[in-house]
This record gives structure tokens, C-alpha cells and sequence, in this order.
């Protein structure tokens, strides 16, 4: 179809491409960018730099390591109230993540329901901790990986897994051989997906991991705070993040960007 | 039969409007074509045997004496080569090959070994590292074959074997699949609804219609004397049910001299190449002679095929050359008569 395209349409069309992009430009603008390296250098920034690629990085792992299974169960097995199972498990995708902290806390918290029990016996706390970070953005972060690895589940062809088993192999090794290979596009997408949802984790890790210099503030915990204090820091941050967050988005561009 | 019988199956799959019941029996060496229309329920038996569809209550199969239907599919000691082979993608030749033994416990290297010797004999050593989106139809469907027989099974199940490969490939590929079926001493089960492959691979036929038998018997004897339209169909002859008395079959209100003398339902079977057509009415014998209307006329081959309607239903081989002298074209009358010779009549 062509012809001219209705003002209608194109106005706001135009309005909301500018209302996206004008932000991120904004920040590119007022970038200090004669102090850029020397900022960047600061023993904050790269302390919370480390800390939130360490984080999101370990949050990733926990997600792999949960999700894919249970991605897998959600694909594969046939069981009474999987859709229900499915919908809650994809809640912390919708939910305010200040109230997933605040869930986290009365749970895993020093007094919560397992929390209580896990410092009993093992004398592991979580809240307030760098393992308590990764927790939160575990938390927020495993819905992306499990919707994903779930489409892709979906989208294999299942005769692959009974090709596996007329050649002997258990369900667990048609999984390990065959699927896993066979999605590992789709896993390695959910799992960029995770990772940069875990990277931006805000509400939850304030939450339920507060803001410790060091132990618990990721990059966007101390842009929130510098931003306070000292605005030029903070827009110093937002560029590192921003830059991330392009170098993903190129990293997907194949998977998500170009759909037809 | 003097071989044992090595697989001894009744199938029995339940499905909301189609079940499948069928008998099976399989001698060691021997190799069954299960034929029939597409729907028929061929593939869902394979599946069944396979272990990868339930069977219903009453069923049961059993290789060598051992009853394999309460194992699940990956303990039965079966091979399967899928209609699109299913190579797994992201391995190689060699190591889709190698799958199998790997899966029953051999080691890396030994399993490498297996898979190195059957691609040696489904000569495709030198493919033995591509990927199979670098193979050919061909060289897949060799692949699938090795692949399923490194497993080392009691029963190999082939779905379709020949379908997805060009007319070509599938002359070269039909004769090597029957040197390496010839050599496997398992019993196998095939599925096809090409008659030329069944004819060519099986030393049985068994033939399916809406999940039961219909007919069985070796090929010579499926294609001499088919019991169904279907089957009729698929051996190119034409096919009639109707009431014999000593050497004398009537069908509708055409009355046929046969060479058998049979009492009761009988069928008559006659090739369209020997339907002779007349545009007035033979002197000599009213047997073997109808009246009859041209409903279609199509190529076959170097022949023509016409469609007649009539008291009975017909096909009729003529050359192009009588077509045109005769005038053949829908709708125009005919007389159709079949020598006796040519007829063959047996008990329904």
C-alpha cells in the first residue's frame, strides 16, 4: 500500500519517536564530557560499576539455572493448574518492584517466614547484602528469561526429543543433547534479557538490600543518590548505563529489533 | 513362514472419531509396508510400535517373545527413521550416528567408532563431519537409515522413507535401502503410500483402511488380486464385487466369462489396457461387452486413459492413435469389452 501518509497518524507518531529519544539525548548533551574519564575513574563509580555487573551477573546465573527448568516444565509437562502456575510466575514482570522488595522482606528477611529459618540454621541473612541484591534482581529479573526460554520451547519442534528417545536417550539427556542446543539461541536471548533487567534493578534492591556503598548500591541505586548530591555524577552514571543498554540492544538486534 | 516370528503386535490406539486396531505379525528379516490412504493410520501404528503413542486397552506388542509395550520408548529396542529424518541440527553426521550408542552407554570414542563403520556402510564416510543442512535429500535419508541402525534394533520402523526425495534420488535410494533392509536381520515395519516402494522394499503388504486391515499378502499377491477399491487403485487395475457362478461372474448387468470357475461373491480384476472400446456394438459374444459413456479422458503415460460410466465404472488404456479414430471424448457412447483371458476372478 502507499499514498500519503495521514497527519493523524503521523503527528503523533513523530511526537512519541521525540518523546523517546529527546530524553536520551538530553542526557548525551549535558554529558560533562571534559570530565568524563576522570569521573569515570572515581573509586564510587567503579565500585558501584563492579558491583552491579557482579550482581546482575550472578542474578543471570540463579535465573539460568531456575528458569530454564522451569521454563521447561511449563513447556513440556502436563500438569493440573499449569496456567495458573505459569501467570504467577510471571507476576513480578508486572508487579511494582518496591512492592517485590517489600514481598522479599517479610519472606526472606531476618524475621520472615524462611528467613527466620535460614538464619537458624545456617546463619545466612539476606537482607542488606550483596547476596541479598542478587536475590532482588533474581527475583524481577526470571520472568524475562522464563517467558523467553518458554517461546522457545515452544517454537522447537518436539519430534526432535522423540527422534531422541527411538535413539534410547532418557528425557534428561534428549534435554541436555537435543533441546538445550536446539533453543540455546532463545536462552541466550532470555538470559541478555535477564541480565539487563537485573543490571537496571532498582525498587527490589533498595528494598530489600537497602543502598551500601560497597556491599548493596548498584550503578542505578548511586545515579538515584548522586543525583542528589552531585548531578554530574549522576549523569556520568546514566551514560554508562546507557551504553549498556545499546550495546544489548545490539547484541539483539537480530532476535528483537528486526522482527518482520 | 519358516523364520520365527520376531514381532507380534496387536496395535490398538483410541482417538476421539478414529481408532486403530490392527494385527501385526513380523518374522526376523522380513519386511512389512504398511500401505494405505493418507488418514489411514499408518503412521500412528509406526508411532505406536515406536513407543511414542499410548496404546489403548487390549493392545500389546512383543519382540522376540519379550513384551516391549510396557517399556517406554526409550528402552525399546527399536530404530526409527522419521519421513523428514529429523537429523538433529546442530550435530554432525557422524555424531547424529553416534547419538544412539552414546545413549546406551558406550563411550565417546567407541560410540564414534559404531557411528564410523555405518556410515562407511551407508557410504557417507566422507560426510561424516557436515552438518546435516549441508547434506542432500539423499545423503540425509542414508544418515536417518544409519542412524537408526547403530541403535542396533530388533525393530526398524521407516516412516515413509522415500517421500521427501526427488524422483531421481528415490530410483538410487529405493535399491540401496533394499540391499541394507536385505541385510538387517531385525524385522521391519515400513509405512508408505506409494505402491512402488511397497512392491520393491516389502516382502508383505499389509493394507490399512480408517485403522484396520483390509488386505494382506505378498506384493505379487496384493497386486493380482486386490480386495479394495483402494488397492485396485493403487496396482492400476480395475476392480468389481459381484456374484459368481462356475465360470461366469456377473457384476451389475454385465455378465463376465472368467478363465476360474467359483461359486458365490466373487471379485473380477481386469488391467485398463485390456479394455477394448467400440463405437457400435461387437458382433459375437454379449459377455464381457457393456454399453458405456465417456466421463474423462486423460494422458497416462505413452497411453491415454479414458473414465467410463456406465452399468459399471472402468478405466480404459487406448493409444492416441485410437482416441482420434474413434472419436473418443466425454460424453460420447461406447461399447467396452474385456477378453476372458484377461479378466482374473477369485473369491470374495
Amino acid at each position: 500500500m502507499s499514498g500519503r501518509v495521514p497527519w493523524a497518524l503521523m503527528v503523533p507518531a513523530l511526537a512519541g519517536m521525540a518523546f523517546l529519544v529527546l530524553p536520551l539525548a538530553g542526557l548525551l548533551v549535558r554529558a560533562p564530557w571534559s570530565t568524563l574519564a576522570r569521573r569515570l575513574a572515581e573509586p564510587q563509580v567503579l565500585e558501584a560499576l563492579r558491583l552491579s555487573l557482579l550482581t546482575a551477573t550472578a542474578a543471570t546465573a540463579v535465573c539460568l539455572i531456575f528458569g530454564v527448568p522451569l521454563a521447561w516444565l511449563l513447556a513440556r509437562v502436563d500438569f493440573p493448574g499449569r496456567r495458573l502456575v505459569r501467570a504467577l510466575v510471571t507476576v513480578p514482570l508486572v508487579l511494582p518492584p518496591v512492592v517485590g522488595g517489600v514481598a522479599l522482606l517479610l519472606v526472606l528477611g531476618r524475621r520472615g517466614l524462611v528467613g527466620q529459618w535460614l538464619d537458624h540454621a545456617f546463619g545466612i541473612t539476606l537482607p542488606f547484602t550483596t547476596a541479598g541484591v542478587v536475590v532482588a534482581e533474581a527475583f524481577v529479573a526470571m520472568p524475562f528469561l522464563v517467558i523467553s526460554v518458554e517461546g522457545a520451547l515452544r517454537a522447537a519442534d518436539r519430534r526432535f526429543e522423540e527422534a531422541a528417545a527411538t535413539l534410547g536417550a532418557s528425557r534428561w539427556t534428549a534435554f541436555r543433547r537435543v533441546t538445550l542446543p536446539l533453543i540455546a539461541p532463545g536462552v541466550v536471548a532470555g538470559g541478555v534479557l535477564c541480565w539487563a533487567r537485573a543490571l537496571g534493578e532498582f525498587g527490589a534492591t533498595i528494598t530489600f538490600a537497602g543502598n551500601f556503598p560497597g556491599r548493596t548500591q548498584t550503578m542505578p541505586l548511586a545515579v538515584y543518590l548522586a543525583l542528589e548530591t552531585e548531578p554530574e555524577a549522576a549523569i556520568v552514571l546514566s551514560l554508562v548505563l546507557l551504553a549498556v543498554s545499546v550495546i544489548i540492544l545490539a547484541c539483539l538486534r537480530d532476535k528483537w529489533v528486526n522482527s518482520p | 513362514m519358516t523364520r520365527p516370528t520376531a514381532l507380534d503386535a496387536r496395535l490398538v490406539v483410541a482417538r476421539p472419531g478414529f481408532t486403530l486396531d490392527l494385527d501385526l505379525q513380523v518374522a526376523a528379516g522380513e519386511v512389512v509396508a504398511l500401505l494405505g490412504p493418507n488418514g489411514a493410520g499408518k503412521t500412528t501404528a509406526l508411532r505406536a510400535l515406536a513407543g511414542l503413542t499410548p496404546l489403548a486397552e487390549g493392545g500389546h506388542i512383543s519382540l522376540d517373545g519379550r513384551p516391549t509395550h510396557i517399556l517406554p520408548a526409550e528402552r525399546r529396542p527399536v530404530g526409527m527413521v522419521f519421513q523428514d529424518y529429523l537429523l538433529f541440527p546442530h550435530l554432525s553426521a557422524l555424531d547424529n550416528v553416534a547419538f544412539g550408542p552414546r545413549c546406551q552407554g558406550a563411550g565417546r570414542a567407541d560410540a564414534r567408532r559404531a557411528a564410523a563403520a555405518w556410515l562407511e556402510r551407508v557410504g557417507l564416510v566422507e560426510h561424516a563431519s557436515a552438518r546435516p543442512r549441508h547434506l542432500s535429500g539423499g545423503q540425509a535419508q542414508r544418515v536417518a537409515l544409519a542412524r537408526a541402525l547403530a541403535v542396533r534394533p530388533r525393530l526398524l520402523l521407516l516412516d515413509e522413507p522415500l517421500a521427501a526425495l526427488d524422483a531421481h534420488t528415490r530410483l538410487e535410494i529405493r535399491s540401496q535401502l533394499r540391499r541394507h533392509l536385505a541385510d538387517f536381520d531385525g524385522a521391519t515395519v515400513l509405512v508408505t503410500h506409494d505402491p512402488l516402494d511397497a512392491m520393491v522394499l516389502a516382502d508383505r503388504l499389509v493394507v490399512i483402511e480408517n485403522g484396520a486391515v483390509v488386505q494382506q499378502g505378498t506384493p505379487g499377491e496384493v497386486g493380482r488380486r486386490p480386495r479394495t477399491d483402494y488397492v485396485a487403485r493403487l496396482v492400476g487395475l480395475n476392480l468389481y464385487r459381484g456374484h459368481a457362478d462356475g465360470p461366469q461372474v456377473t457384476v451389475e448387468d454385465v455378465r463376465f466369462s472368467v478363465a476360474e470357475r467359483l461359486d458365490g461373491p466373487a471379485f473380477v480384476a481386469f488391467a485398463p489396457s485390456a479394455v477394448a472400446l467400440y463405437r457400435s456394438r461387437p458382433d459375437g459374444s454379449p459377455r464381457n461387452l457393456w454399453e458405456a459413456v465417456i466421463d474423462g479422458v486423460e494422458r497416462h503415460g505413452d497411453n491415454i486413459r479414458i473414465h467410463l460410466e456406465g452399468p459399471i465404472s472402468a478405466f480404459a488404456d487406448v493409444t492416441p492413435a485410437a482416441v482420434a479414430d474413434l472419436e473418443l471424448a466425454p460424453g460420447r457412447r461406447v461399447w467396452a469389452s474385456v477378453k476372458a483371458t484377461e479378466t482374473h476372478a477369485y473369491p470374495a
